[in-house]
């Protein structure tokens, strides 16, 4: 009987596991009604891939590339930037900077509406500029890009004066007043940057914890709205925002998102139509450069080796700093090992940054201040060697350790060996995190080390380098390189030209110091449809501006 | 047996809270910190930021408060994903994960155990060999590399399936195929090893003895017996495929639990690694009970102690 039993159980498992294979397929097939590759291609609506899903959609608390990229999409600040990378309209038509340059007077439109109908004011800015620098609300950037430009924030920041003492105040609905710590030249373009975007005050409040967790709880006042989104969605739409006060500017109707993270497989959805633009990873560059639509988008973040002169006595010395800057083949480093468009630097702020304030490029002007050349190398470290009185230094490289950081710390390390008679380089590779406590602790000789731009202006630069600076976290200091940097903050702020001239000198200087050896300025090599029009690639917060983007005659 | 069960429920919470105190722990050893603008803070303001998620009491405290939290079943909020419970994010991510799973398991175990039959059943023949090396090569590659290979051949070259990506059930066959080879790899051996050794032991001979037929023989007698130590790698199997898919889901850009537990590795993100461990863990304690309550169900001779 017992026997029995358990037999018809074991049977019934075997059973219920075909059943359960059937259902589950049976459930499935019912989605089938809207098969998403086959849907009719609508005019002007673009499919891209996005890296990875929008961790927040809080203009105060982003931080990442996709938040920024999609809050820049939906809202919009004083200023937008243009085709050509300068600020144009946004919610303010128009500023006013006191004689002193720390005062800011916008003035903004009156036909600029949030989703819900309510004019964009004032308010609204003094609200959520004061929110990001707010302690309770644990912004991140907020502190980073306010600190040390608007009046009091840090002061805020750290609980030492109420918000209200915070420098920005609405002078009636549509002129807002902005006081600054030190003269900004390059304020204007802070304001594109989506910690400045401005919140309305009922509808944040009102949501509370669940604001900007979904689409059904932000409030657009920018080119696009999402029609669909939460905070871990891998698919979400983007459609074009009746409401924002420019919208007869804005063709494209409708754009959709996939979260892809794989290559490969961005690649293939891109042959099989069902995306517009994928990202090339370096190992497939070589089989998609000859491609039509092959193209390499520039990006200006520069990367460089730091090299530590509190611990290691042989890079204290300049002559070794020199020998090594200059002793590495950085042409075959973009070329053979990363092979995605990435460009050599021998120099520190990137080419196509910023203009000086004659219109010609900045790198141009200031030219190859640090270039690969064996035998000044050699020069330069036979005379390090004499001084040092030996014929063996040896190095400690500090680099990340992923893949290709692997290879490139490797190839370094080779290429500084082989250059360098006489010097011996150990390798350590840690993950990012690790390296930035190391960073901080100063416990590195030399370090692999990058830094992308946070508003328009070379001082986001050259201001690593200062004397106890945040991050310079290497002992360089070289006083007049101070006193040039710290002048186009201050006296020399509302002067471009010589503000510039300054720039130019102390770069200089960096390099006579043999501070960093510049590697190279990344780019990125992509796949872009040819019906993909008018998207621009901004230098500095989202990547993309879609704003004026529209659906080209192809296809 | 419900005392039992009981019991077996009892050890199971243990269990899991020694998971969770070992997992918090292993945690706080991660170099780095939540901040995700780490590089550009400067150390006051990082203080600032910590304080405010409670980052900075001493770490016994945050414990303490973990557990508190843990009881009332609330798992935190996701330092990514702001203000997000990090409920929210397993809820929206565990349904592909388990839509794949199991119809990887049932297609994987299926598959194998047909296969392994075959090959017991024609013992030392092309189909023996044929399903060894079949065996073989599915333990032996990893399960990304048939993921490339079946989306290159099938839905690049083929056009037979979608590429990538998830909301119909075409979009679920070839991750379900990369996944069931491994399941149906072990499962195939198993079933072979144990269905020849069965068919050689006494009672086999007894029934062959008795007239009934080969049919009879193989599905009645071998079979059911041969199956129970496969039960026994059920579990590890299931958890696996729990698990293992994280680069499958990855490959074909799926909006999965194993994908997402990996992202929050790399960010710190403390709420969400703590929750999707837990949730990893209770589902394999889960399995494991399963599987030693279908022991004693479908085979009498293994008994609960204490049962009658």
């Amino acid at each position: 009987m017992k026997k029995k039993y358990s037999w018809l159980l074991a049977l019934s498992l075997v059973l219920s596991m075909f059943l359960a294979a059937c259902s589950g397929n049976k459930e499935t097939a019912d989605d089938d009604k809207k098969p998403a590759e086959d849907a009719p291609k609508v005019e002007q609506t673009l499919h891209f891939i996005n890296g990875d899903t929008i961790p927040s959609m809080d203009p105060g608390m982003v931080t990442d590339e996709y938040g920024i990229q999609f809050t820049a999409a939906i809202m919009e600040g004083l200023y937008r930037l243009d085709e050509k990378g300068q600020p144009t309209e946004g919610i303010a038509t128009k500023h006013e900077v006191s004689e002193d340059g720390k005062t800011w007077t916008f003035t903004l439109r009156e036909d600029a509406k949030w989703e819900n109908g309510d004019p964009v004011t004032a308010n609204d800015f003094v609200f959520a500029w004061r929110r990001a620098v707010d302690p309770n609300q644990g912004s991140e950037y907020g502190p980073y890009m306010m600190g040390g430009v608007i009046k009091n924030a840090n002061a805020v920041n750290k609980g030492e004066v109420p918000v209200d003492q915070l420098g920005v105040k609405a002078d009636g609905d549509y002129k807002l007043v902005v006081e600054l710590e030190n003269p900004t030249p390059y304020f204007e373009s802070l304001t594109t940057f989506p910690t400045f975007f401005p919140l309305n005050e009922k509808f944040v409040t009102e949501k509370g914890d669940t604001y900007a967790t979904s689409a059904d709880t932000l409030l657009s006042n920018g080119p696009f709205k999402f029609s669909n989104w939460t905070s871990t969605a891998q698919q979400w739409e983007l459609v074009k925002n009746p409401t924002y006060w420019d919208a007869k500017t804005v063709k494209l109707e409708k754009m959709t998102y996939v979260v892809v993270k794989e290559a490969q497989t961005a690649v293939d959805l891109y042959e099989k139509g069902e995306v517009d633009r994928a990202g090339l990873s370096s190992d497939l560059v070589d089989q998609y450069s000859t491609h039509d639509d092959y193209t390499v988008e520039p990006d200006n973040s520069v990367f460089y080796i730091k090299m530590n002169q509190t611990r290691n006595p042989a890079l204290k010395n300049v002559n070794v700093r020199n020998a090594i800057a200059r002793a590495f083949d950085k042409q075959a480093l973009v070329d053979e090992i990363l092979n995605n468009g990435s460009i050599v630097a021998n120099g520190l702020v990137p080419k196509d940054f910023v203009p000086t304030p004659d219109g010609k490029d900045f790198r141009e002007v200031s030219g190859d201040l640090m270039k690969f050349d064996k035998a000044e190398a050699k020069k330069y470290w036979d005379k390090a060697l004499a001084e040092l009185g030996t014929d063996t230094v040896e190095i400690e490289f500090l680099g990340g350790d992923n893949e290709v950081s692997k290879m490139m710390n490797q190839y370094l390390a080779n290429q500084l060996s082989t250059n360098l008679p006489g010097l011996k380089v150990t390798l350590k590779e840690v993950p990012f995190e690790q390296r930035l406590e190391l960073d901080t602790a100063m416990d590195y000789d030399m370090q692999f080390a990058g830094w992308g731009p946070d508003f328009l202006d070379p001082y986001t630069f050259m201001n690593l380098w200062l004397t106890g600076g945040g991050n310079n976290q290497m002992g360089y200091s070289n006083p007049e390189y101070d006193k040039l940097i710290n002048e186009t903050a201050t006296t020399l702020a509302l002067d471009p030209e010589k503000r510039f001239d300054n720039f130019l000198k102390a770069e200089k200087i960096l390099f006579e110091d043999a501070a960093i050896a510049p590697v190279y300025q990344r780019a990125g090599a992509l796949l872009v449809s040819p019906k993909v029009q008018g998207v621009f690639t901004n230098q500095f917060g989202a990547t993309y501006e879609y704003k004026w983007a529209s659906v080209g005659a192809e296809e | 047996m419900t005392r039992y069960l009981l019991r077996r429920v009892w050890y199971m919470l243990i269990t899991l809270f020694i998971i969770a105190t070992f997992s918090f722990f292993l945690m706080k050893i991660l170099p780095g910190s939540p901040l995700q603008a780490e590089d550009k803070l400067s150390e006051e303001q990082k203080a600032i930021i910590l304080e405010k998620y409670g980052l900075n009491e001493p770490i016994p405290v945050q414990y303490a408060k973990y557990l508190g939290g843990l009881v009332k079943g609330d798992l935190g909020v996701s330092f990514k994903f702001d203000n997000t419970p990090v409920t929210t994010i397993l809820i929206d991510r565990i349904g592909p994960s388990a839509l794949l799973g199991f119809q990887a398991l049932v297609v994987g175990s299926i598959l194998g155990i047909i296969l392994g039959l075959l090959a017991s059943i024609f013992r030392n023949s092309p189909i023996d060999f044929s399903s060894t090396i079949i065996a073989v090569i599915g333990t032996s590659i990893p399960s990304f590399v048939f993921a490339g290979l079946l989306q290159y051949v099938f839905a690049v070259k083929l056009g037979w399936f979608p590429v990538a990506l998830w909301g119909t059930s075409a979009h679920t066959i070839l991750p379900t195929i990369a996944l069931a080879i491994h399941p149906m790899a072990t499962a195939a051996r198993f079933t072979r090893t144990e269905m020849v050794e069965v068919l050689h032991s006494n009672y086999i001979i007894t029934a062959r003895a008795k007239g009934v037929s080969e049919t009879g023989i193989i599905l009645k007698h071998g079979l059911r017996n041969a199956l129970i130590p496969l039960i026994t790698v059920l579990g590890p199997m299931a958890v696996g495929l729990m698990t293992g898919s994280m680069v499958i889901e990855q490959i074909f850009a799926i909006p999965g639990i194993g994908e997402q537990f990996v992202t929050s590795v790399m960010v710190n993100d403390y709420p969400t690694i703590m929750g999707t461990t837990l949730l990893f863990a209770f589902g394999f304690i889960v399995i494991i009970l399963i599987i030693d309550l279908l022991y004693g169900l479908i085979d009498p001779r293994i008994r609960l102690a204490g049962g009658k």
